[in-house]
């Protein structure tokens, strides 16, 4: 059995009388250490497929087993304690806007139990990793975009996770932050073998750092494999469409440009 | 009426308006802060949903709200004498001053909870946090700036409640008024008293402000 299976996972939301399928019967496993890609337009679904892996959401229906064990059966103690191993990342950072940068990357390590001391000595070890030591005693407010997601993964690799999933994370970014951002996740990948969930609209995400990559339309996949696969060689309508939408950027990109 | 009795006397007024204020802020705050915690994660995208009880409590305080100061004062006499053995005085009128302020309180909580960012909850609900450590950690410690302006605000309006109560014999400044300035046409004390309200007032404002400023790490 894979690390992360999901299985016949659907959710429909009850908006106002009306029902609105955002996941219709999703079949997904992701392998321990990889860096999986969820693409596809907004309104796709992407962020309620990943929001059902630390049940932010609750599917409606179907299995979402993490190391053997069925999410949507856990509820109080057991179910903080899984979605301590299951850290996430969002597109607007959501720090704790009162706290310095090590006392944010402290908060896991109080919800932990973790002795005051200790913590600190370990963020400063986090710190060091997202390369951000010597903001230590700032406040977000007094950071950078950039600066504000690194503090975020040092925070998330606080909790010690085996699974960090990414929601939009770059997308509040600029193209050189965005670089170094996921260079930082590559390496933590790579040095913690943490497996890495990536939710994104940018193709460019995908290219830069996913093994292997699902695409979503109107809730449901259309296209799995790997990265060069899917890209190289779309079967289906909803990857050609993203495909294409990322060359008439790249053309009006060159208008733009003059070239 | 001498000089110094006069002052003497607003001395005492100063300070026993002061005594029913903090005191029935403070009463306020034991009943208001976790009824506002309430309203925040009851309503139906607070942390813990209870559409029901929040309705309930929502109603509860909604009917509370709406009996004017004057009215609560006399309409809960029985209650107060039952708990301090009388309804007139400065001890006794905390009482209603603390019915009157705690659902104003909550209200003012609730407003200022609710005001904390909702991703900001939600990272801590991802990284496994318990409800109560979302209410402290999260909840409150990201509104301090905003609750302690709450406070400020209470405070002055308990202290215009405070006077009120000189009518039904309170005590404090609000009595000293009344039954100087008003029964027996003084004038002067009257406006002495309601220029040292004034001041107190002017007070605990700038306090309120300079704090929560000194608390807020959301400038740069």
């Amino acid at each position: 059995m894979a690390f992360i299976e999901i299985e016949h996972v659907s959710k429909t939301f009850d908006i106002k009388s009306s029902a609105v399928e955002a996941l219709k019967d999703i079949n997904l496993s992701i392998e321990k250490g990889e860096i999986f890609g969820v693409i596809g337009l907004s309104g796709a679904g992407k962020s309620t497929l990943v929001r059902c892996l630390n049940r932010l959401e609750t599917p409606t229906s179907g299995k979402v087993i993490i190391g053997g064990e069925n999410i949507l059966e856990l509820s109080g103690e057991a179910l903080r304690k899984k979605r301590q191993s299951i850290g996430m990342i969002f597109q607007h950072f959501n720090l704790l806007m009162q706290r310095n940068v090590i006392d944010n990357v402290c908060f896991p390590m109080e919800i932990a139990g973790i002795s005051k001391k200790e913590a600190r000595i370990k963020a400063m070890e986090y710190l060091r990793t997202v390369d951000l030591a010597e903001k230590a005693y700032a406040y977000p407010v007094q950071l950078s975009g950039g600066q504000k997601q690194r503090v975020a993964i040092a925070r998330v690799l606080a909790s010690n996770p085996q699974i960090i999933l990414c929601d939009e994370a770059t997308s509040a970014l600029d193209p050189q932050t965005t670089r170094t951002i996921l260079e930082l996740l590559k390496h933590i990948n790579k040095e913690f073998g943490i497996t890495i969930v990536v939710i994104t609209h940018e193709m460019r995400v995908i290219e830069e750092i996913c093994d292997r990559v699902a695409v979503l339309d109107h809730g449901r996949l259309e296209e799995l494999g790997t990265v060069h696969e899917v890209f190289s060689n779309p079967k289906t309508n909803a990857a050609k469409r993203l495909i294409l939408t990322k060359q008439s950027e790249q053309i009006e990109e060159q208008i733009i440009k003059g070239d | 009426m001498g000089a110094s009795d006069m002052i003497s006397m607003l001395g005492g007024g100063t300070a026993d308006t002061l005594l029913m204020v903090f005191v029935s802020t403070l009463m306020g705050y034991v009943i208001g802060l976790p009824l506002g915690v309430c309203l925040t994660i009851f309503d139906a995208d607070g942390i813990s949903p209870h559409p029901w009880i929040y309705k309930l409590l929502d109603f509860v305080i909604n009917i509370t709200r709406s009996v004017p100061f004057l009215i609560l004062l006399i309409l809960i006499q029985p209650f107060t004498k039952m708990l301090v053995g009388k309804s007139y005085g400065t001890t006794a009128t905390i009482v209603p001053l603390t019915v009157a302020a705690a659902p104003f309180i909550a209200r003012m909580v609730e407003s200022s909870l609710k005001e904390v960012d909702k991703g900001v909850i939600e990272a801590a609900v991802s990284l496994g946090a318990k409800k109560s450590t979302i209410v402290t950690k999260v909840l409150i410690a990201e509104a301090r700036t905003s609750l302690l302006v709450g406070v400020t605000i209470a405070l002055g309006t308990i202290l215009g409640y405070s006077a009120m109560s000189g009518v039904v014999g309170g005590g404090g400044l609000g009595d000293i008024a009344i039954k100087y300035g008003y029964y027996r046409y003084e004038t002067d004390i009257m406006l002495v008293t309601v220029l040292v309200l004034v001041i107190l007032m002017q007070i605990l404002q700038w306090l309120g402000m300079v704090m929560s400023k000194k608390l807020d790490r959301r400038r740069g």
